[in-house]
């Protein structure tokens, strides 16, 4: 363990440690907009510059380890000039639109913009303005809002290693997009929406989310009802409706991964075909049915099977979607009210 | 999975062997890249060429089907040049001497010729994968979806045992499951021969133990498999069937022989969401909520028990699958079916599952818990058989080769196999608009030389018959699958493949060969194609 001085405060931390996260595991928040723990360092935005004791270079510290007996300061006047007029420069070259932006609420853009007390870009220039992207049904990107800080690339390629995405031209005309600047959809892309998540502004939307403001929804976390990897993530719920899904980052399988269909199913569950009533085949017809009359019909008939010809002339299909308690009755169901053992599922598709 | 899929990204050897990660476990699929990206090594053995496949060291198109011959060809030149573990075979094993004896005949030679892989290659991957110890064995459907499935499962534990890489972490022999809860259901005891947790109807403590705690006297005897379900009801012995959230008619091989059986029945009820297509043929058809509308838990493919939230009121009327299946049971005179929460069932599971008896939701609550976990102090269990064994050995059982059962022929020429896809899972996700939209049919499949020379192009409607039935699909074409494959998934109802697929069972698990069926490609009028369309 190192020991080390940040803003006063005494702290530890393990060697080989970035000052950046050193100062985040102890509660003390260094701003970044390209940092993320999981891709590999970038060093581009420099809003995570620091000072430290006996240097007069500033330094980044989310690329500089932590060293025995070093003073960090994270907030002086010349740490905070430098980030204001950084964030000055980006918010100058991005769209005015904060007040409709779908990401409005969680854009780190904004939240830093707020905390450095930046009102409006100084650098009364050329706005880069680029064409939305929006033909895929899931994902819209507005490159005009983009500050170019990598992660989304950082992410499709090595968290999702599928590298749809990189950064093309050089200064004002930079921008990430795909090979031969194709709109992003399933023939160069896993639709994973991996980038939206990683992105800390409006350039990477998911369009399931469009129209609602984050601090609208409550989160429920749950387990995917799909595949067998058993992600997590949490569901997003607004006047008692799923409106679509985030990821979690505690998901002990996936963190802040997921697959497309993972991160956008959830329409079917608000389907206009989900059945609503009991039915009954009536000469070949279904009718709708109480409750009462469906449950007296099925206990009739499966009783009358069983007493009539034994419980192996009853066969029961369980789930291999459904919970496991669901399951668990379904075969006590089965080998208690029917004395037979004939219950098996898809297990085999 | 003997292992945790946390393990996958460092296991320097992934032996990957039909399974379409990427595709159809996208999140353990991006792990294998991401272990490939480090520079560890996969190999790939699969007719298509995956994307695994691309990223893979050694990529090895086997002739579909021919899995046990080349996994035998394998421990026959690892045992030759000395490769395998004698102390862990010694150790923790029985049956080496019977493999032995069987492997002796599979030269590479003769493996060469069956599989259609080079010899070379074949001594390639057999020395990469005992180059070391952190070497994984992965597999899907491909693997387990033929006649000789369980064989084919068999021989890769074999092959496990063979050089040792079981018991350790980043090794072992890792199956991966299709449905996010089949290892859950299976847990559970939906299965004809097992109660929950595993313990056997017909052994006679297990069934006395749950005689005592259900205070019911159980039947003694084995029940039916789902094949013979549908093989009793279509002969009249099996009168009536309750089916829970799933939906044989388009899942299952030999759909028109499945609609026959379930037709034939005096009583089929039917408990979903939607109205599947056998939901159609129910008499009494119950609306159910879906995972977002209750509380449990799902056991995901490394064994992690994880907690299930509701989220938001199911629409109508529909009711919990538990609840509505206790009213049933309550109803023809059962007891013992009070529950008043889902957690009041977690906790009889707990009481009769000893793999779950240290689990509480208060303890699944954030990370889950993987078993077995058996007392309440116990941390679960990333990878098994450490040590030990629970039967004690390792059993090694010796698997012949044999030859698919159903081969191509003038009339059949090309071979179909079918899987899942990325944009889709089953049936289910087609509800989703959104899904639905980003692929909305289905894109069989074909070589451009097979296309070629029947004069179709990409997507262009074709029929595809095989002796059991005949469906309309598009096309695509890519160099994914050989000359003379095919590729098709069983998402489409419009394209319903399981009217193609063949209903040979594999004799153990019936698990039917969905993987293997000889068909012909047609073109189709313009007015049919429309029609489609
Ligand atoms: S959606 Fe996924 S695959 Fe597509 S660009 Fe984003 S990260 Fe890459
Ligand atoms: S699109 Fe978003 S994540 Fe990607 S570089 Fe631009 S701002 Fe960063
Ligand atoms: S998010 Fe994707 S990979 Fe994860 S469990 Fe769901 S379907 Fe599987």
């Amino acid at each position: 363990m190192v020991k080390l001085i940040i803003n006063g405060k005494e702290i530890e931390a393990k060697e080989g440690t970035f000052i950046l996260e050193a100062a985040r595991e102890n509660g003390i928040d260094i701003p970044t907009l390209c940092y993320d723990k999981e891709l590999t360092n970038f060093g581009g935005c420099r809003l995570c510059v620091v000072e430290v004791e006996g240097s007069n270079k500033l330094i980044t510290s989310c690329s500089s380890l932590v060293k025995e007996g070093m003073v960090v300061h994270t907030e002086t006047p010349k740490v905070v000039k430098i980030r204001k007029d950084i964030l000055d420069l980006l918010y100058s070259n991005h769209p005015k639109d904060c007040l409709t932006c779908e990401k409005s609420g969680e854009c780190g853009l904004q939240d830093l913009c707020y905390r450095y007390g930046i009102k409006d870009g100084s650098y009364k220039g050329e706005v880069k303005k680029y064409a939305i992207d929006s033909i895929n049904p899931v994902m819209e990107r507005d490159q005009s809002k983009c500050i170019l800080c990598g992660k989304c690339v950082r992410v499709c390629a090595e968290i999702q290693v599928t590298n749809t995405i990189d950064f093309t031209d050089r200064g004002f005309n930079s921008k990430v997009t795909t090979e031969f600047d194709n709109p992003i959809d399933r023939h160069n892309c896993r639709m994973c929406g991996q980038c939206i998540t990683a992105c800390p502004t409006g350039a990477l939307i998911n369009k399931q989310l469009k129209g609602i403001r984050p601090w609208e929804v409550k989160k429920v976390r749950t387990t995917c009802p799909f595949c067998g990897t058993g992600c997590n993530f949490d569901l997003n719920v607004k006047n008692g409706k799923v409106v679509g899904v985030t990821p979690n980052p505690d998901s002990p399988v996936n963190g802040k991964s997921l697959c497309v269909k993972g991160r956008y199913h959830s329409d079917f569950i608000n389907s206009e075909d989900r059945l609503i009533k009991p039915l009954i085949k009536k000469n070949g017809e279904f009718v709708e049915a109480s409750w009462e009359e469906a449950l007296t019909l099925v206990a009739d008939k499966l009783k009358h099977t069983r007493d009539t010809y034994g419980g192996d002339a009853i066969t029961g299909l369980s789930s291999a979607r459904c919970v496991n308690e669901d399951n668990f009755v379904f075969q006590k169901m089965m080998r208690v009210a029917f004395g037979t053992n004939n219950v098996d599922h898809c297990a085999r598709t | 999975m003997t292992n945790a899929i946390g393990e996958v990204e460092d296991n320097e050897v992934l032996f990957i062997i039909g399974s379409n990660a990427t595709e159809a476990h996208p999140i353990i699929g991006n792990k294998m890249k991401r272990a490939a990206r480090k520079g560890n090594k996969l190999i790939v053995i699969d007719p298509r060429r995956t994307e695994l496949a691309e990223m893979a060291t050694l990529w090895l198109p086997l002739k579909s089907g021919t899995d046990a011959a080349l996994v035998n060809g394998l421990m026959h030149i690892i045992v030759k040049e000395g490769w395998h573990d004698k102390e862990f075979i010694e150790e923790r094993c029985t049956g080496f001497e019977n493999v032995l004896e069987v492997i002796e005949e599979y030269t590479p030679a003769r493996v060469a010729e069956i599989t259609g892989i080079s010899e070379e290659i074949l001594y390639e991957t057999a020395k990469l994968y005992t180059s070391t110890k952190k070497a994984g064995i992965f597999y899907t459907l491909g693997i387990t979806e033929h006649t000789t499935g369980t064989a084919n499962v068999m021989n890769l534990a074999n092959l496990a045992m063979l050089t040792g890489h079981l018991g350790l972490e980043n090794a072992g022999i890792n199956p991966m499951r299709g449905q996010n809860n089949v290892q859950g259901a299976c847990d559970m005891g939906a299965l004809p021969n097992t109660y929950p947790g595993y313990q056997s109807v017909t052994n006679e403590k297990s069934q006395k133990f749950f005689e005592e705690f259900w205070g019911v006297k159980l039947n003694p005897n084995n029940g039916l498999r789902i094949p013979e379900m549908l093989d009793e009801a279509a002969a009249g012995n099996v009168k009536a069937m309750y089916v829970m959230g799933e939906d044989p008619v388009l899942t299952d091989p030999d759909a028109n022989h499945v609609k026959k059986a379930l037709s034939n029945l005096d009583f089929l009820v039917v408990q979903d969401i939607f109205l599947s297509e056998t939901a159609k043929l129910a008499d009494v058809v119950f609306p159910a909520t879906c995972y977002a509308e209750k509380d449990g838990t799902f056991t995901n493919t490394e064994r992690r028990v994880q907690r299930v939230r509701k989220a938001v009121e199911g629409p109508g009327e529909c009711r919990l699958d538990w609840s509505i299946l206790a009213e049933v049971a309550k109803r023809v005179g059962a007891k013992g079916f009070d529950y008043r929460n889902s957690e009041e069932i977690f906790e009889e599971i707990r009481a009769t599952t000893p793999s779950y008896r240290g689990m509480t939701y208060k303890r699944i609550d954030q990370k889950g818990l993987q078993w077995p976990c058996p007392t309440e102090e116990h941390p679960g269990t990333p990878y098994l058989h450490k040590g030990v064994f629970p039967r004690g050995k390792g059993l090694m059982v010796p698997v012949e080769y044999e030859e698919p059962a159903e081969l191509v022929c003038e009339d059949y020429p090309i071979l179909l196999s079918t899987g899942r896809m990325l944009h889709h899972y089953n049936i289910g996700t087609r509800y989703s608009k959104k899904l639905d939209s980003i692929r909305p049919h289905e894109l069989a499949e074909i070589n451009p030389v097979d296309a070629q020379k029947m004069g179709i192009s990409e997507e262009e409607v074709v029929r595809v018959s095989s002796r059991r039935g005949s469906i309309l699909t598009r096309v695509t074409i890519t160099e994914k699958v050989k000359p003379g494959m095919m590729f098709m998934t069983f998402h489409y109802k419009e394209s319903p493949v399981n009217e193609l697929t063949n209903s040979a069972f594999d004799p153990v698990t019936k698990t039917a060969e969905y993987k293997i069926s000889a068909v012909k490609v047609e073109k189709v009028g313009a007015e049919e194609a429309a029609a489609f369309m």
